[in-house]
């Protein structure tokens, strides 16, 4: 089947007003996530480009199909970023194609800096969408400090287009820093190291990364955290920090640019489960109750990021969900089936009243179930 | 401001309402007395009062459920109220409504310091949040100026910000999970010590929902440690065009001061003869604070000074100790207090675009002239949340009026700008009939159909946020 391509928000609520079956809503098509959605393919890339760029009021408004790339670029140019650190899913997922900044938000996608300055959701401050009727809704602004009306912009962000469709975003954006550099460990069991990146986490040192990997490059643990800021500042952050941790290991430090750029990028690509056969879980969780959590998960791999808050596991292939759900049900958090077969359902069982409230969200904003349907389906806990 | 008339036939039911209060409560959560409910006739919106028929102070969420279910059955409406320091009307009754205030239930639950969170019940005042844990080095961030009386309840209602929430973020930033309590009584909970949502961010929804979609009983809130120390530096300018051009470049530089704070002539003048903190006597006036160790703060405050002084400022003083920090915030600290002293006053709270800050700036210059009424101007640079104060007095015939009428035209400037009607301080009853202004109505329908579904019958904090007309309107087309 042909996919749809509007090049503009008036034709695109066209065919959501005209759509008589479903359609599978999305960006460059590199991150399918979710339960598949049959249905009529709509990609959101024909909507493209920058609106307006205040790098003095760190304020970005682009279209939603505009290729992340173009975004960094842009931001490059003033010495900003997108400070979320939003992921690349196509090494973990093999899927090709151009990442669009319409499908980083609408999955609510953030990367290692998120433990420092929060979720992509909270950089975003206003949405422009097609809702399930073909009607443009507006909502949130360009500014940073806005309490009119209720947040549709933070239910629109990781809704992946099952509520609306989203054709142009209002983003902070925050300046890049100067230098940045790693702290590594190597030999820490899980436990130990989630306590380490506890410690430094807690500390007034302004950590912006903190990993930990079962298997390093060399088959060893490694534990690492990042640090970023003016040499200067860095350079007495570091000395802290590693007196601070002494009780927990002997963190060297990398001051290579290029070796802490290309490290942290493969923390937040899940590099280490780019090659390797095995269905990956994404897991939310409490940081010090992580380690029992993966301990007792059968044949896991894990990487972990957030302090331990985020868990990437790798199971053996088919291995069943249930389990896992339940286990992160039982101790607070979710857990999401991201590469593996998700044709029952991909994301955490919720509670009954909450599933509720989701369900009635969902009847009012796509009555007709247009938009990705069943995407966001509930797996099945054991 | 219109309030709804009160439905007689909920008033006819008071006698059973209270009964059956009285059932599910501890014996001094129900109050009815009309000398006791007075206290409860408004919030810091004082200009508009109106006492409810019972006020109940439930202490767990179990008889916040009981309450609130006796209410559902009854269909008595709801006004969820924290400390009651709403600026915007946010917790007003009506007189055909049972409040429900959150203030005895201010536990501290849970504090974890691995994990960087507190869990605390919500009628807990945003200070003693921070006073939990500030002894072991903690905070919690967002720091509404009302933070000494706030509870947590409101700042999640309001989606509260504060001083410093250019480095920290606002509310919705800082909250991690929520109990809640749903107007028929489901305990739902969102969110907890992980991050971000399993399914829909109902929890993102919920804040800044000004009460109307559930009350919140518990909160677990994210802390942080305490930054080495903080130290701001006081810059004077000759005009606000050139302030307002400094603040854009202090930004772009690549500096991310924890806090920008911006005063105009007529505030400077008033906290001056009030508190006599040595501000020099110029046109718009910057306090800007960065945090670190003593050399961190060395370094920013040098790279901000020397982009200050490409700017020519007439006055120009770094802080080199708690002292000097303290001397430099003493005014705009007493900025508020300052104004009261002079005349009453009414605080706007739009944000605008940092960039268009000089054009807002003249234009409200002429339209206080217009109306007659003297603004001044005191709020947050760095991201565009303005508070002009309007100075009248409410003993003198029409002024209110008149002040609310000039009040209407600068934030409908906010938002024609590209701005909004409010930054921190919620719509409430306040704010409610400009919401046509800022959204269409689709963008309105949107926000409607999300109080549909968590609060069909429409009981929880009526009146507020959508013009009475639109609502109505909407409610009489869903049925």
């Amino acid at each position: 089947m042909n996919v749809l391509i509007p090049e503009t928000e008036a034709e695109l609520a066209g065919i959501v007003k005209e759509a008589r079956a479903p359609l599978g809503i999305r960006g460059g098509g590199t991150r399918p996530l979710g339960r598949p959605v049959d249905g009529q393919e709509l990609s959101v890339s024909g909507l493209r480009g920058v609106e307006l760029y205040e790098p003095g009021a760190l304020t970005l408004v682009v279209r939603a199909g505009t290729p992340l790339a173009e975004v960094e670029t842009t931001l490059a140019t003033e010495g900003q970023r997108l400070a979320f650190e939003p992921m690349d899913h196509r090494g973990l997922l093999g899927t090709t194609g151009t990442p669009t900044i319409g499908g980083v938000i609408a999955a609510n996608v953030s990367g290692p800096r998120r433990i420092q300055v929060g979720a992509a959701r909270d950089f975003l401050l206003g949405v422009r969408l097609v809702d399930g009727q073909g009607e443009v809704i507006r909502n949130g602004g360009r500014v940073m400090k806005n309490v009119t009306g209720y947040d549709l912009v933070k239910l629109m962000a990781g809704s992946c287009g099952t509520l609306g469709v989203l054709t142009e975003l209002a983003l902070k954006v925050l300046p890049t820093s100067r230098a940045s550099v790693t702290l590594h460990c190597t030999g820490l069991d899980d436990k130990q190291a989630v306590a380490a990146l506890c410690r430094a986490l807690g500390s007034p040192f302004e950590v912006s990364g903190a990993a930990h990997l079962q298997r390093g490059p060399d088959g060893d643990a490694v534990t690492m955290i990042r640090l970023e800021g003016t040499e200067a500042s860095l350079a007495y952050r570091t000395g802290e920090l590693r007196k601070l941790l002494a009780p927990h290991g002997d963190f060297t430090v990398e001051t290579d640019p290029e070796r802490t750029a290309a490290d942290w990028q493969r923390i937040r690509d899940v590099a280490p489960f780019h090659d390797r056969a095995g269905d990956v879980w994404r897991l939310s969780l409490k940081p010090t109750d992580a380690p029992g959590i993966v301990a007792g998960i059968e044949g896991a791999e894990a990487v972990y990021d957030w302090g331990g808050g985020l868990v990437w596991l790798l199971v053996p292939k088919g291995t069943p969900g249930g389990n896992i759900w339940q286990a992160v049900a039982r101790a607070g958090g979710h857990a999401t089936l991201i590469r593996g077969d998700r044709s029952g359902g991909a994301f955490q069982p919720l509670a009954p009243a909450v599933a509720a409230l989701q369900d009635g969200l969902k009847q009012r904003f796509d009555p007709r179930g247009i938009l990705n349907p069943g995407l966001m389906d509930q797996g099945a806990a054991a | 401001m219109d309030m709804p008339a009160p439905d007689p036939a909920i008033l006819s039911r008071k006698a059973e309402l209270v009964a059956r209060l009285d059932a599910v409560l501890p014996r001094d959560a129900v109050i009815t007395d009309p000398a006791e409910t007075r206290a409860y006739e408004c919030d810091a919106l004082t200009a508009y009062r109106c006492p409810p028929m019972a006020v109940v102070l439930p202490t767990t969420t179990e008889e916040v459920s009981a309450a609130l279910k006796v209410c559902h059955e009854l269909g008595v409406p709801v006004v969820p109220r924290g400390a009651g320091t709403s600026l915007a009307g946010g917790a007003l009754p009506t007189a055909d409504s049972v409040i429900l205030g959150v203030a005895r239930m201010n536990a501290v639950i849970e504090v974890d310091y691995d994990n960087r969170f507190v869990r605390v019940q919500t009628g807990r005042t945003n200070l003693s949040v921070t006073g939990a844990v500030e002894e072991d080095g903690f905070f919690y961030a967002p720091d509404p100026s009302s933070q000494l009386a706030c509870a947590i309840a409101g700042n999640i209602a309001m989606n509260s910000g504060g001083a410093h929430c250019l480095k920290y973020g606002v509310t919705t930033n800082n909250l991690m999970g929520v109990r809640m309590v749903q107007m028929d009584g489901t305990v739902v909970d969102l969110g907890g010590a992980h991050l971000d949502a399993a399914g829909y961010d109902l929890l993102g929804l919920i804040c800044g929902s000004e009460g109307q979609l559930g009350v919140v009983t518990e909160a677990t809130l994210r802390i942080l440690h305490k930054p080495e120390g903080a130290r701001p530096v006081l810059i004077g300018f000759d005009s606000s065009e050139v302030a307002g051009a400094c603040v854009s470049d202090i930004i772009r530089a690549g500096l991310l001061p924890v806090a920008i704070e911006f005063m105009d002539r007529p505030c400077i003048r008033a906290t001056e003869d009030f508190s006599g903190a040595g501000y020099p006597d110029c046109e718009a006036l910057l306090i800007v604070e960065v945090e670190g160790s003593e050399a961190e703060i060395d370094e920013q405050l040098e790279t901000i000074s020397e982009i200050a002084r490409r700017h020519n400022p007439v006055e120009l003083r770094q802080s080199r100790s708690d002292e000097e920090s303290a001397r430099i915030w003493l005014g705009r600290k007493s900025a508020f207090g300052a104004m009261g002293r002079i005349a009453d006053y009414m605080c706007l709270d739009g944000t605008i675009p940092v960039s268009r800050l000089p054009e807002v700036l003249r234009r409200i210059g002429e339209m206080s002239r217009e109306y007659g009424l003297e603004v001044a101007n005191v709020f947050h640079a760095g991201d565009g949340n303005m508070h002009p104060l309007i100075l009248y007095d409410a003993n003198a015939p029409g002024e209110l009026e008149k002040c609310e009428a000039l009040g209407a035209e600068i934030l409908k400037l906010c938002v024609e700008v590209g701005g909004c009607l409010t930054g921190e301080h919620g719509v409430g009853i306040e704010k409610r009939d400009l919401m046509g202004y800022q959204y269409a109505p689709p963008d309105l329908a949107a926000q409607m159909a999300v109080k549909d579904v968590f609060d069909p019958k429409w009981l929880l904090n009526p009146a507020k946020v959508f013009p009475l007309a639109t609502a109505q309107a909407h409610r009489t087309a869903a049925e």
